[in-house]
């Protein structure tokens, strides 16, 4: 894992991500702290956080795009199936060199709330909670691009992808409130998702009869609650998709609420998709 | 040393290896032949570890590569038929890799990593980034990837495709060199290669072994189909006349060449056929007719491959049902 995560780190530092990655993030950390820290002269660090996290949509996909697909392409992949570590090994080591990564400019963010402090009162609990919340909630961003980056062996493909699926999680609570919040919107919502699942299973799996089982299973119990209970449906799809929004949950820090459930859920997601990851690295093997 | 069980590995309805059982000894090079698609990467990738069988197991030293993976694995050094390089790396940074992927730390790692630049001869190129070398020269940094952690066991899959002659016979050298210490296996299409450098060879078809033998030994199993030839400088009367005295000809037949020569084709019934080459030789010359070429017709492994991968399947299904 160490010889993983060491090679990975040698390899981002000679290539440009890596640079594109920080001076993004610096960048528009700076020019958020220019023009509410300054300009406004709002002694809020977080705010400025609250507006940088936008970028996530477009550099987390730039960051995690290579990170597995590449090795496919290159057939490197190979190399790491016939040595003594395990895939679950690999993952993390690679997961753990994107957080190196990413923590390098966030180091540097972190000097700022001390700055703006020699020059008036700046509330450094809730900067620094913020700051914590901000690195956790892009490792959880960053679990999820590295899981895309292994579907795939086309880089600009798993970037391509995970931009969507970013923007469509920062955006998931405004959309929620344009959704049909009334029992059978939701019902049928639901029983579209159940089809998508089944459709993702027949493709990752290549069983058909699993596919068409679960699709079944769960249709037949969307249907059962329905009819027994259509209460449950009532207001169900914008609350799931507010529920699952990282941003979100991020934006209860900036208001000073250092939300440990939210840290939990963040945990989760990162814990989920490593695990995705590692299924889809060890399907190789079997397909 | 390598213990390969009732190996298949399907996918979908198309079977790529099918029901394959070999042992493999240590301290000899082994040839893996087979034409292209005959399931050779695929067997390989499953005795490494990068692939999942159906059914059946392989067994490294005593380790299931299923069970045990990392215990096998330390025990196998593996060069894929592309070679898994890091291209914006040089190959000091890459051997770094892979031997700290392989466990192993400070000065062994260092003191291993010159030892394979030395036996691959990459003195020359250790600080050069791999994207600009050349292919023989990456096929070396594959090679040396493979010899890291010093392992029982060295699988090349085609080692030599794409590289020109003098690179082919620098890397045959190599697998020489490297099978005094190790076990080595090989695979190729080429069989000319596999003659020069394999002690045994096991020839597989369509994902079923048809042979698994010495070269020599492979060669003999078709010398009862052999024959002789000969150009006599007598008429074809004569020559007709002499063949019906000798035992064991089964049959010839003359292309009358010119005036008073005959070339012959002799097929061969039973017994060796350097007495049958003796028997004609004397039988003519009694006659004093003399023999202006004799040779017997031995089939060499190109001969074998063909016979086997061609009708060894059919006679193989035949024997399995």
């Amino acid at each position: 894992m160490i010889a993983v995560l060491k090679h990975e780190l040698s390899n981002y530092f000679h290539s440009l991500t890596s640079y594109i990655f920080g001076a993004f993030l610096l960048a528009f950390v700076g020019i958020g702290a220019m023009v509410y820290n300054i300009q406004q002269a709002v002694a809020n660090f977080e705010y400025v956080l609250s507006f940088v996290s936008l970028v996530f949509v477009v550099i987390i996909p730039i960051l995690t795009m290579r990170v597995i697909a590449e090795e496919r392409k290159l057939k490197t992949d190979q190399l790491l199936y016939s040595l003594p570590i395990t895939t679950t090994q690999v993952v993390i080591g690679k997961y753990l060199a994107l957080l190196v990564i990413y923590l390098i400019p966030l180091c540097i963010v972190s000097i700022y709330p001390l700055i703006f402090a020699q020059y008036g009162e700046v509330y450094l609990l809730t900067s620094y909670g913020s700051i914590v919340a901000f690195f956790i909630m892009g490792a959880a961003l960053i679990s999820i691009g590295t899981f895309i980056s292994s579907l795939t062996e086309n880089q600009g493909f798993a970037a391509g992808i995970a931009i969507p699926v970013i923007l469509l999680n920062y955006y998931s609570v405004s959309l929620a409130e344009h959704v049909s919040a009334t029992a059978l919107g939701s019902a049928i919502a639901l029983c579209v998702l159940c089809g998508l699942l089944g459709v993702v299973i027949r493709f990752l799996t290549k069983n058909e009869n699993l596919a068409y089982g679960v699709f079944f299973v769960l249709f037949a119990a969307v249907c059962i609650t329905y009819y027994i209970d259509s209460a449950v449906f009532e207001g169900l799809l914008p609350k799931i998709m507010t529920k699952l929004s990282l941003f979100e949950r991020f934006y209860t820090f900036v208001s000073g609420i250092f939300d440990i459930t939210a840290i939990v859920y963040y945990l989760t997601v990162i814990g989920f998709f490593l695990f995705l990851t590692v299924q889809s690295l060890e399907k190789r093997r079997y397909n | 040393m390598i213990t390969v069980e009732h190996l298949t590995k399907r996918y979908g309805d198309f079977t790529a290896v099918g029901d394959l059982s070999f042992e493999i000894e240590e301290g000899h090079v082994y040839g893996f032949l087979g034409p292209n698609g005959a399931g050779k990467s695929t067997t390989m990738n499953i005795m490494t570890g990068c692939l999942s069988a159906t059914e059946g197991c392989v067994r490294i030293g005593g380790y299931d590569i299923f069970e045990e993976p990392n215990k096998a694995k330390k025990l196998i050094g593996y060069l894929p038929e592309q070679p898994p390089l890091y291209m914006n790396e040089t190959p000091v940074e890459y051997l770094k890799f892979v031997g700290e992927a392989k466990g192993l730390r400070g000065r062994e790692l260092a003191g291993q990593i010159e030892q394979v630049i030395s036996q691959t001869k990459l003195e020359d190129v250790r600080n050069r980034l791999i994207s600009k070398l050349s292919k023989g020269y990456r096929q070396r940094v594959g090679i040396a990837q493979a010899l890291l952690g010093n392992p029982r066991v060295i699988i090349l899959d085609e080692p030599t495709v794409g590289l020109d002659p003098i690179q082919i016979i620098e890397i045959r050298d190599l697998i020489g060199q490297l099978g005094q210490e190790h076990t080595v296996i090989l695979s190729s299409h080429i069989l000319s290669e596999v003659q020069a450098i394999c002690e045994k060879v096991l020839i597989i078809a369509k994902g079923k072994l048809v042979a698994f033998d010495a070269p020599e030994n492979l060669e003999k199993l078709l010398l009862s189909s052999n024959e002789v030839s000969f150009i006599a400088e007598a008429e074809t009367d004569d020559i007709n006349r002499i063949l019906e005295g000798i035992e064991g000809v089964a049959g010839w037949q003359i292309k009358e060449m010119e005036k008073g020569h005959g070339r012959v084709d002799v097929q061969v019934e039973s017994g060796e056929i350097t007495d049958i080459c003796r028997s004609i030789f004397f039988a003519f010359a009694k006659e004093e007719k003399a023999l202006l070429e004799l040779t017997s017709k031995k089939a060499n492994l190109e001969d074998v491959f063909i016979e086997l991968t061609e009708s060894g399947i059919e006679k193989k299904e035949a024997e399995d049902k």
